[in-house]
């Protein structure tokens, strides 16, 4: 799995927890940016990736990551 | 099981039918446990409305009569005291707080339900308390009273013993779904430290099945009968072809796992779910294996009704619901083979088929884990149900023996009796509201708490009935709750019977001693009313038909000194 692919998993992913079809993230993307991206639904959205890469985050990538780009990176390393 | 974003989705949605309102109160973030048992509340069709406490605010919400939690008017209220958040309390502790700790956390419980009880009507929902076993005695901390397995596991026992002893608190375990599930899955430390939150996001569901399970059961959904298969289901191998030597059943190999089924099954009935046989065998070739086998603990004694025959089995299901006058979404069928399952589902929806695993030594741990039988009371007439519906069925013979149904009446040399709410009848009557469906004019549910508070009002005039005949005793059949409007006029608050003992002139019985009841106690007029629901269109017109006048839609009224007694056989 690429970059491209893990980035489009996340998208589809953050599209079904923010009930937002149209959602579009980049490596730039922030919570902010994203409607409904609060501390709670971001820690279902963890839960919800975690599922799909058979993966466990660290408590400091779960409330640190800056960016999009920087939970892409985090997903990649532990899948390779 | 729903995952944790399904039911987050589900808690969104609106739900229609009648509104419930459950407040949950922790001592950790509760958000995603409020979420999900609203989420799977409405997955499964309920309409509630729940109100999440911001974490850790019992004390205050509890304390302050005109706190959110109150000011939401709760029909329930969770109070969830996590284990992880006591054992760090417990940590702090010096040996002689620690030596203490159990009585001090149900002291507080305690308190609690008091405080909730003098603010709310409202029903607790207590959790029980998961295990943290921190090794730091090893295993010697299981019999070393400053540790915290050893504390933790005595409070869970106190727990259960006040629960026992106090009505109207209603235990949701969810150390069951620890055990069940295994620490790993129910607990994630990660986000435990990120966001105090104690149980796993994947975990949640079966949590929240927990929680709606008991609220269905509050809301008088529960399970009474068990239909069962016989071939591969209650023993293996077929009893036409294999012969009785040649089924298995009993300690011996495969007939262990069925025989250990049959001893649930038994236990069930003991506690008064009814079993049912529906089977296709010629009907003396069904009943063999429990006349004549020795090791079959099942005996034809413990089923309300048997039914083997060819018919098809939706069929010879709707008979056994008539026969039993309960409701289809009542009842539950067990069959091995798929083909009747699915016949069963498609031609009776509303009945619950599990899905029974092919391997027979699974069928008892998954029927076990569907947690079908949840309940909110128990008396111990419950113990004697399925002989009460067997004297039934012996009543129904002897019927077809007179040519008038007077005549018939007669012989049944029918004796009742109405009396005032005692407390030794509490649980059966608490139990009738919540089961009563049927024969139920407004279907209000009342808990054992409710009935001794209605029972010691002076605003209301209370009356339970038994009935019983020479076939055998009915026991408690009835319940009318009278309130006080005015000294004068009396609204009928409750009533409902049993539908086993309709038309035999208990209705008329009834009606009779309610207005005697009524007029010593001062009542010139009494007020009735009907409530639609989709179960109890049997009872719409029974009020025109015991002499009420109709005075709106679903309204009545009954002057006393106008009433004529009606007539009936029972003494």
């Amino acid at each position: 799995m690429d970059r491209d692919d893990v980035m489009e998993k996340v998208t589809e992913i953050a599209r079904e927890i923010f009930d937002d079809d149209e959602l579009v993230l980049d490596d730039e993307t922030i919570a902010a940016d994203v409607d409904g991206w609060d501390s709670l639904t971001h820690l279902s959205l963890m839960n919800e990736i975690e599922n799909e890469f058979e993966i466990k985050f660290e408590m400091k990538e779960v409330q640190g990551l800056e960016n999009v780009g920087e939970l892409v990176d985090v997903i990649l390393e532990r899948i390779s | 099981m729903y995952r944790f974003r399904e039911l987050a989705k589900a808690s969104k949605k609106e739900v229609d039918g009648k509104e419930y309102r459950l407040a949950v109160l922790g001592n950790v973030a509760t958000q995603f446990f409020s979420q999900s048992v609203g989420g799977y509340a409405h997955i499964e069709g309920m309409n509630l409305k729940v109100f999440d406490a911001d974490y850790d605010q019992i004390d205050a919400q509890l304390l302050d009569p005109s706190s959110e939690v109150y000011a939401f008017r709760p029909d329930y209220i969770l109070l969830y005291l996590a284990a992880d958040r006591l054992y760090e309390e417990f940590m702090k502790l010096d040996d002689s707080g620690r030596r203490n700790f159990a009585e001090d956390v149900l002291n507080k419980l305690s308190s609690y339900w008091d405080l909730a009880g003098k603010n709310t009507n409202a029903k607790i929902l207590q959790t029980d308390f998961t295990e943290i076993d921190d090794k730091a005695f090893g295993n010697f901390g299981a019999r070393t009273e400053v540790s915290f397995n050893y504390q933790i596991r005595k409070l869970n026992w106190m727990l259960e013993e006040a629960e026992s002893k106090r009505a109207g608190i209603y235990p949701v375990d969810l150390l069951s779904v620890q055990t069940s599930l295994g620490n790993d899955r129910f607990y994630d430390p990660v986000l435990y430290y990120n966001a105090k939150v104690s149980i796993a996001l994947d975990s949640l569901g079966y949590v929240a099945k927990q929680v709606v399970d008991i609220l269905f059961a509050l809301q008088g959904r529960v399970k009474k009968c068990v239909i069962l298969d016989l071939d591969n289901t209650l023993w293996g191998g077929v009893i036409g072809d294999d012969g009785l030597s040649g089924i298995e059943i009993g300690e011996l190999g495969r007939g262990h796992a069925f025989s250990d089924l049959q001893l649930y099954l038994k236990s069930l009935k003991q506690r008064g779910i009814l079993l049912a046989v529906c089977s296709k065998n010629n009907e003396d070739t069904a009943k063999e294996p429990f006349e004549k086998h020795p090791e079959m603990v099942l005996r034809l004694s413990d089923f309300a009704v048997f039914v083997a025959n060819w018919e098809d089995k939706a069929a010879n299901i709707r008979y056994i619901r008539d026969t039993l006058n309960i409701g289809m979404d009542s009842m539950v069928f067990l069959d091995d083979n798929p083909f009747e399952r699915n016949l069963v589902r498609s031609m009776i929806p509303e009945i619950c088929v599990p899905e029974l695993p092919s391997d027979p030594a699974l069928y008892l741990s998954y029927i076990q884990s569907l947690n079908l039988f949840e309940t909110v009371s128990y008396s111990s007439e419950d113990a004697d149900r399925t002989s009460m519906y067997q004297a039934e069925a012996k009543r129904r013979e002897s019927e077809a023996a007179f040519s008038t149904i007077d005549d018939y009446l007669k012989s049944l040399e029918m004796e009742g009796n109405a009396a005032p709410f005692d407390e030794l009848h509490y649980p059966r009557i608490a139990q009738l509201t919540q089961r009563s469906n049927q024969f139920n004019l407004r279907t209000v549910r009342y808990t054992e708490e409710d009935i001794a508070r209605i029972a010691s009002d002076k605003d209301y005039v209370t009356l339970y009935y038994t009935l019983k005949d020479r076939f055998g005793d009915h026991g408690l059949v009835s319940v009318v709750v009278m309130k006080k409007e005015t000294e004068e006029e009396f609204f009928i608050d409750t009533w409902l019977m049993s539908c086993r003992v309709l038309k035999r002139g208990m209705e008329e019985y009834i009606i009779n001693r309610l207005v005697k009841t009524a007029a010593m106690n001062g009542a010139k007029r009494i007020r009735a009313e009907y409530i639609p629901t989709q179960k109890n269109r049997m009872v719409e017109h029974i009020y025109d038909d015991m002499g009420f006048d109709c005075i709106g839609e679903g309204l009545y009224s009954l002057e006393i000194d106008r009433y004529k007694e009606h007539r009936t056989y029972i003494k």
